[in-house]
């Protein structure tokens, strides 16, 4: 028997087997890393208005070119890349809170409470977001904040209702009655028993709900309802160069890179996650 | 004898069903003397899960109690507020339940789970850890300390078990329940654990309350034993009365298909004829009449009640001797 390791060390090993999940890893390092250090590795200031160099191709000098102002586009997408960074930050731990509380109670607590639950997680799915989006902001004003709020909102359903199905799941197992019949609250079932079991799924629900935040942001961004300008945003990144598609390309395609490279890299993380998590496809190599 | 750690009185208990209400226990009695090992046998089907689901409390939604008490230590637990009654659970009354596989938090280690069973306690982490080695030890598993960082995949059947009956006895209840905690494991480990069963309780000195529907199990290990059949009582008294003189019919054909006690080779098992009654709607008269070889005419009418002093049994058959 092999002496038992954490597991951490056991992901890592079983990610390095499999190229496209270590694709993603690495992908989502390199945006990361490039995000965080955005300060420091943009060349320049990404508000910084050049009006006698615009739109102009890459060169030495700006590696991404310029826009319609002459801001370098390098240095705005990496800034962007916070504002995608903070948006799917602060929208998922938030949502997939509340979502984790909603989704115990519904799994775990009376029918009734089932029931309205339930509902209420339908209803709102069942709006079409970006009309959601429209309305908020009709109502606020576009602000990173109501971006962030509306996500939220939409959000907290899909990580209550994969609470709820595993939580439901799991009270029926014996080891939760073992539980019970050893004296344990329902609240120390819940936190002990019940969160240790889902709290991988959750992980990777949330790691491939990246992409569809950072979508959701440059989304509502590029419609005007997110960032307010200057405020560099992927969205407004595509918005600003849509305008002068005609004149420059490169706005649109330094833009649309890191929105392909997020969707890629959390994807094929969050698969791998989820193939090296799934004690089915676990039990095989073992 | 001394006072009853557990004593049931007239327990009835009802599953509520879309056919009407099912009679899974009928005026069962039952008395838990301190520091003995009561078994209950019957076949499947037969009230023993819920009568031991009725003293946890943890009935299922459906199950209503009809009537009686279920005394623990000078308490009704029927009355019990549910706090209470939790606070009794793993501290007064355990429980050691069937498979082993299933029982335990796979994605837990085996000493965080020792660990939490103890929440109650209000020793610091050392001494808790310390706690659970000692308990592991007791059980007989070997090297305590390396199990203690393992996952329950980590561990056989065999090893689950001992560390399901090691937090059980965590707390030193004054009884436990085992719910047909071998009927999972093969042969070998069934006689290890029974034996290890007997010197713990010895050691702690608390009562058991085992479940089974092996008999030589029950044989080997307990001091009384109690005969079930379709919720009802149908004989009660020591061991050595019950398997030497079996006084209910059913009894009698139960020990009569036991494969260990059948002497000559055979290609077919005996079987007990028929099968359960309907629990919705019940016949009038004796539980076992249909089954019985020894049928009276009387036995359609009224229903027998126990009779005897240490050994009875609920039969007409015995009144016609007497």
């Amino acid at each position: 028997m092999a002496k038992p390791r954490g597991t951490v060390y056991r992901t890592f090993s079983a990610l390095k087997k499999d190229p496209l999940g270590m694709t993603g890893f690495v992908l989502v390092s390199i945006i990361l890393l490039l995000t965080v250090l955005a300060p420091w590795l943009a060349p320049y200031d990404p508000l910084e208005v050049n009006v006698y160099n615009r739109l102009s191709s890459p060169s030495a000098e700006h590696w991404l070119g310029t826009d319609q102002l002459g801001r370098d586009v390098l240095s705005r997408v990496l800034f962007g890349g916070q504002v995608a960074l903070k948006v799917s930050l602060v929208a998922i731990s938030v949502s997939m809170a509340i979502g984790l509380i909603l989704g115990m109670m519904a799994g775990f607590g009376p029918r009734w409470l089932d029931r309205i639950l339930v509902i209420s997680f339908d209803t709102v799915r069942s709006f079409p977001t970006i009309m959601f989006a429209l309305a908020i902001v009709a109502l606020t004003g576009p602000s990173l904040n109501t971006v962030i709020g509306v996500i939220i909102i939409t959000s907290i359903p899909v990580y209550a209702r994969v609470v709820r199905t595993q939580t439901q799941a799991l009270r029926e197992r014996d080891f939760i009655l073992a539980e019970r019949a050893m004296g344990a609250s329902t609240s120390r079932i819940l936190r002990d028993h019940v969160l240790p079991n889902i709290a991988a799924p959750l992980f990777i629900l949330a790691s491939m709900d990246v992409p569809a935040v950072v979508g959701m942001e440059a989304g509502l961004s590029f419609l005007g309802l997110g960032v307010s300008p200057p405020t560099p945003s992927w969205g407004s990144i595509l918005n600003d160069g849509y305008s002068y598609l005609r004149n420059s390309p490169w706005p649109i395609i330094a833009g649309g890179l890191p929105l392909i490279a997020v969707t890629l890299g959390f994807t094929f993380f969050g698969e791998s996650l989820r193939d090296i998590f799934d004690p089915k496809l676990r039990r095989k190599d073992q | 004898m001394s006072l009853p750690v557990l004593n049931i009185q007239d327990l009835s208990i009802h599953y509520q069903t879309e056919q009407g209400p099912l009679q899974a226990l009928r005026d069962v009695n039952l008395q838990v003397p301190e520091g003995k090992i009561i078994g209950i046998i019957g076949e499947s089907g037969c009230g023993k899960s819920t009568l031991i689901s009725a003293i946890i409390r943890l009935l299922a939604p459906n199950a209503r109690i009809g009537r009686g008490s279920v005394n623990f230590k000078g308490r009704d637990l029927l009355r019990l507020s549910r706090d209470h009654m939790r606070a009794l659970r793993g501290d007064e009354i355990s429980m050691v339940f069937q498979d082993p596989m299933t029982s335990l938090n796979p994605v837990l280690t085996i000493g965080r789970q020792m660990y939490d069973v103890q929440h109650r306690s209000a020793a610091n982490r050392a001494e808790k850890t310390a706690r659970s080695l000692q308990m592991l030890d007791r059980v007989g598993i070997s090297d305590p300390a390396t199990q203690l960082q393992r996952y329950p995949h980590h561990l056989s059947g065999g090893m689950r078990q001992r560390v399901a009956i090691a937090m059980a006895l965590m707390a030193e209840p004054d009884l436990l329940i085992a719910d047909e905690p071998t009927t999972a494991l093969d042969a070998t480990l069934e006689v290890q654990i029974i034996h290890r069963l007997k010197e713990l309780q010895r050691e702690f000195g608390c009562s058991i309350l085992f479940i089974s529907h092996h008999l030589s199990v029950i044989a080997e290990l307990c001091d009384e034993v109690i005969v079930m059949y379709a919720g009802e009582v149908v004989e009660s008294g020591s061991v050595r009365d019950v398997f030497i003189d079996p006084r209910h019919p059913y009894t009698q054909k139960l020990l009569e298909c036991d494969p260990a006690r059948i002497a000559q080779r055979t290609r077919e098992l005996p079987v007990i004829e028929g099968s359960l009654p309907n629990l919705v709607d019940l016949p009038g008269g004796c539980i076992f009449r249909e089954r019985c070889s020894h049928r009276l005419a009387r036995c359609g009418e009224d229903r027998p009640d126990l009779s005897g002093n240490q050994h009875q049994a609920a039969c007409h058959l015995l009144d016609a001797e007497s």
